[in-house]
């Protein structure tokens, strides 16, 4: 099983030992029955979080947890609270009450960037790539909390700043090829259409080689084709680099296909929790989805 | 047809990341180098040394500062010439305790003081975007101006309010004060103002640019990137008012020898914006066409009616000259906000592909 | 220790000891304010309906002006200055529209203000060209307006009140009432407010924001002109006055960008709040403290209230 280290540079550049563990994975890897992958170690857990903004009540006593590996899947209808979620986990809300288990550690209150340097990356609903930028820097940006060297070496960009900006860069083509994305390498990203905007973004997360990667809505927007892509790109990544999934995605047959537990969230409160089977055979998912004959 | 780069290829990231990748353009630094260091020293007059080139390279280090912090890292500011202000200042007490100390090392620790004040002046954009930060710096314009008014120990207590600058010498040549010639000045400042340049461009392709225009371009995203928008925007802050101090210096030492606070004005301010926005925003190289365009266009105006041997009243021509540069810098936002480098850089394109403009990409 | 004593104690006596003196400098101060809470006024109109936030609202009244004082000087009668005036400000409302906003739809409010920056200087070489840039005198009899000034006796001493500054007062607050009818009945009020909470929803009901985009600035020209007139009859028409314009800037920080009470109310508290602060402690830091204190005031307040006095608290979404 993939179990996420923290892999340096250049363990990651296409070593051998990665190449065994991703053969390894492929025999082992998806589509195959959810319950083959057996996942131990607990990641992430939320405990009975909550969040509202003045008088409306965002995210209502939410519990679950995230494990080492899996794919894991946030569903429900329109507004009931999915983003608030993935913006907790992330730092940028803060939950009135209620705790963040992260890699062990306990949290409630965290600033995003610091979220960023304990290993959470993610992407949003609504792109939120550098305009100004080409995708080789926007990926680079990735980086920012790999690279150390002070201003002063910045400042002559010769030896050490130099060579660690070649090193990042080498890891950084590694992902645009990954993602089949090297004939818009100097392209600004402003131009580029919507599905490759969605693709640099999420190689910009991966740049960052987090532990765990949010993806709000990867989908959104793409027709089938781009779908397709971008599912394999997730589960490539998933199996291959072991990075641990949690995504948010409204078009069920990826999520079935993808995901490995799913919970289902309806006005800001859990409605169902557990494997893409369970889940769906849940009435009261069905009745969220359906609604109710009273 | 002589601008192309087919045949160039990159065999290493390093030549991929090089400042100038094609060899022309690397060709063509080397003439502008050659001119700047050679040849204008050798030929041109005094009067286009003193008047043309040596404000020109000033306001393009004032202005390769304020586009650091507009261009660069997004935050729009309304006080350059008060960080100029600061950093002229600052030269001139530190060189009336140290007269010894070379005057070329004070000015550049002068922008180190230009860098504080911007630092604290740069405090509300943590809060605050936008044009409420302009406002801010509005503050910084209206504060430290007054500051140079009221503050009689910035100017020693002269009767006159104005910081006059003493002669200084560098290897027994004058380069400050009365006495020494623009030549020394201009090679001075244009040496100042290349390595400047290039240590901006260096900062701006290494990490450390990059979190300015992650902030500038989405700043929650950086944020979820790891980056402090604490460090990120501080630090233009700093680095822009190291650069705006620096000219400030440069222009009361190297260019018009003394200078009272109304030198730093909202005016000075607004007229390095609009090198930037007319030069282009996010540009290096148009800072200098911005700062050449807006400096030399009134010195042609004033020019053109006397060539034809009309008799124009000079408040007339600077009056025509502020619509001109009105009406541009509204053109440009419109037509181009990326300002004259853009267009520069369309053309060089157009170029690589002549005379077949559908074969690219 | 002293200097604790001049800062919080002495000030105070010196207010108590001679409250004559102390309303006289209110009273300046309310009449500075009232006009700064005008050139706030104009800003408002046009940020709110267009998002524009306007830096040449300053040039905007000293050009109204000077338009106006010029035309009498070329010998048209009062009356018909102040229309052709308000004419000049239409056109520029209709240019503005046509040839700058228009061109600038769905761009960063930092791009749309260096615009109006632009435009100031536009503006400024037009008029100084045309009307010729040394301060001139409003022309202040000739519209009718009160001069001379009433002493009220109060306190054993008296305060000063210029009858016009009293007429400043009075048709601010007129203008305020009409702009305010003129928003809350009209049809095109209406159509105002609809584009000012969101644009693209009015263009989808049939909107046109051309044609909103052109009065506002209109309306803004007409605030203007008055502003010009009253300023002007109290010292000169002159191109300094754009620079102290700019601390409409400050008032619409305590006030909120799009509150038109914030704007009054903010100009108020500038106007007054400078006064005070350069007569009892100017002496303090050497006078001249007017220069900053709008904005320095301003500055603090947004460290802690970057809404405003009546803005909305702003919730940031992913």
């Amino acid at each position: 099983m993939p179990t996420g280290k923290q892999v340096s540079v250049d363990q990651y550049s296409g070593s051998t030992a990665d190449q065994d563990r991703s053969s390894m994975d492929l025999t082992a890897s998806k589509p195959v029955s959810e319950t083959s992958r057996q996942y131990t170690t607990e990641l992430l857990s939320i405990e009975n979080v909550s969040l509202s903004f003045g008088g409306v009540q965002a995210v209502t006593d939410i519990s679950f947890n995230i494990m080492e590996g899996e794919v894991r899947a946030i569903i429900g209808p329109n507004g009931a609270g999915k983003t608030s979620l993935l913006n907790i986990i992330n730092g940028f809300y803060h939950p009135q009450e209620g705790v963040i288990n992260f890699r062990g550690k306990q949290r409630r209150r965290m600033k995003p960037y610091q979220a960023a340097a304990s290993g959470i990356a993610r992407t949003f609903q609504n792109v939120a790539l550098f305009k100004g930028m080409s995708t080789l820097d926007n990926i680079m940006s990735g980086r920012s909390l790999k690279m150390h060297r002070g201003f002063l070496w910045q400042v002559i960009h010769l030896g050490p700043a130099r060579n660690e900006e070649i090193q990042h860069r080498r890891r950084v083509e590694e992902i645009i090829d990954f993602l089949e994305i090297a004939h818009i390498r100097k392209q600004p990203v402003g131009r580029l259409p919507y599905g490759l905007q969605k693709r640099v973004e999420l190689g910009r997360a991966m740049a960052m080689e987090p532990e765990l990667l949010l993806l709000d809505e990867p989908m959104a927007g793409m027709n089938l084709e781009e779908k397709e892509d971008m599912s394999r790109f997730i589960i490539d990544l998933n199996s291959e680099f072991g990075t641990t999934i949690a995504l948010i995605e409204h078009d069920m047959g990826v999520v079935m296909d993808l995901a490995d537990r799913v919970v289902v969230l309806d006005y800001g409160k859990k409605i169902a929790d557990g494997t893409p089977t369970e889940v769906q055979a849940s009435q009261e998912v069905i009745d969220a989805y359906l609604g109710v004959a009273h | 047809m002589f601008y192309r780069e087919a045949g160039q290829f990159k065999t290493s990231y390093a030549a991929d990341q090089a400042l100038l990748p094609i060899r022309q353009d690397r060709i063509g630094l080397g003439l502008i180098l050659l001119v700047a260091f050679v040849a204008v020293p050798l030929l041109a007059s005094d009067f286009f040394i003193g008047s043309i080139m040596i404000p020109f390279l000033v306001f393009t280090l004032a202005a390769v500062g304020l586009n650091i912090l507009t261009g660069y890292a997004g935050q729009l500011s309304l006080g350059t010439g008060a960080f100029m202000g600061v950093g002229a200042y600052a030269c001139y007490k530190l060189t009336t305790y140290f007269p010894d100390i070379n005057i070329l090392f004070m000015v550049l620790l002068s922008g180190i003081f230009s860098a504080a004040v911007g630092v604290v002046f740069g405090l509300p954009s943590l809060r605050i975007k936008g044009l409420y930060l302009a406002i801010t710096t509005l503050a910084a314009q209206f504060f430290l101006e007054w500051c140079f008014i009221r503050i009689g120990w910035l100017y020693n207590y002269n009767d006159s309010g104005a910081i006059e600058v003493p002669q200084r010498k560098l290897f027994d040549i004058a380069i400050t004060g009365a006495s020494a010639s623009p030549t020394v000045r201009y090679l001075v400042i244009v040496s100042l103002v290349a390595l400047m340049t290039l240590v901006a461009a260096n900062v701006l392709r290494g990490r450390i640019g990059r979190s300015w225009m992650m902030i500038r371009d989405m700043d929650i995203a950086a944020e979820l990137m790891g980056v402090r928008p604490l460090y990120a925007k501080l630090s233009a802050f700093a680095f822009s008012s190291y650069y705006c101090g620096v000219a400030g210096a440069l222009m009361v030492f190297f260019w018009i020898g003394s200078a009272e606070a109304e030198a730093f004005d909202i005016n000075h301010s607004l007229l390095v914006l609009f090198m930037v926005i007319i030069g282009g925003m996010g540009s290096l190289l148009g800072c200098f066409m911005g700062a050449a365009f807006i400096w030399i266009l009134p010195i042609a105006i004033r020019a053109v009616p006397q060539m034809l041997g009309l008799d124009v009243i000079a408040a007339t021509t600077e009056h025509v000259s502020n619509i001109i540069i009105g009406v541009l810098i509204i053109f440009f936002l419109i037509v181009e906000p990326h300002g004259l480098a853009r267009l520069w850089q369309i053309g060089k394109e157009k170029l690589r592909t002549w005379p077949f403009p559908y074969s690219s990409n | 220790m002293e200097m604790l004593h001049s800062i919080f104690v002495s000030p105070f006596i010196e207010m108590g000891a001679y409250p004559d003196f102390f309303l006289q400098v209110v009273w300046e101060g309310f009449v500075a304010g009232v006009l700064y809470s005008l050139i706030a006024l104009g800003f408002v109109l046009i940020y709110k309906a267009s998002g524009v936030f306007n830096f040449a609202q300053g040039i905007m009244v000293v050009f109204a002006a000077l338009a106006l004082v010029s035309l009498h000087g070329m010998g048209v009668p009062a009356w018909l200055a102040v229309i052709l005036a308000l004419g000049i400000m239409g056109l520029l409302a209709i240019g503005v529209e046509r040839l700058v906003l228009r061109k600038l739809v769905n761009q960063h409010d930092a791009i749309l203000l260096m615009a109006t920056i632009g435009l100031t200087l536009v503006l400024k070489g037009v008029g100084q060209l045309l009307f010729g840039g040394e301060p001139k005198p409003m022309i202040t009899e000739e519209l009718g307006l009160p001069t001379g000034s009433t002493d009220w006796e109060v306190f054993d001493g008296i305060v000063i009140f210029q009858h016009i500054d009293i007429a400043a007062t009075v048709v601010a607050l007129l203008m305020v009432l009409a702009l305010a009818l003129f928003f809350s009945k009209t049809r095109i009020g209406r159509a105002l407010r609809a584009v000012a909470d969101d644009h693209q929803a009015a263009l989808s009901v049939g909107i046109s924001l051309h044609q909103i985009w052109a009065i506002v600035w209109f309306a803004s020209g007409i605030v203007a002109l008055v502003t010009g007139i009253m300023w002007g009859a109290r010292s000169e028409v002159s191109f300094a006055l754009e620079i102290i314009a700019l601390k409409a800037l400050a008032v619409l920080i305590l006030g909120g960008f799009t509150s038109i009470p914030g704007a009054i109310v903010g100009g108020l508290i500038i106007g007054i709040g400078e006064k005070l602060f350069e007569v009892y402690w100017g002496a303090l830091f050497g006078s001249g403290v007017e220069a900053w204190f709008a904005y320095v005031l301003a500055l603090i307040f947004l460290l802690f209230r970057p809404q405003g006095l009546f803005g909305e608290r702003i919730i940031e979404r992913v």
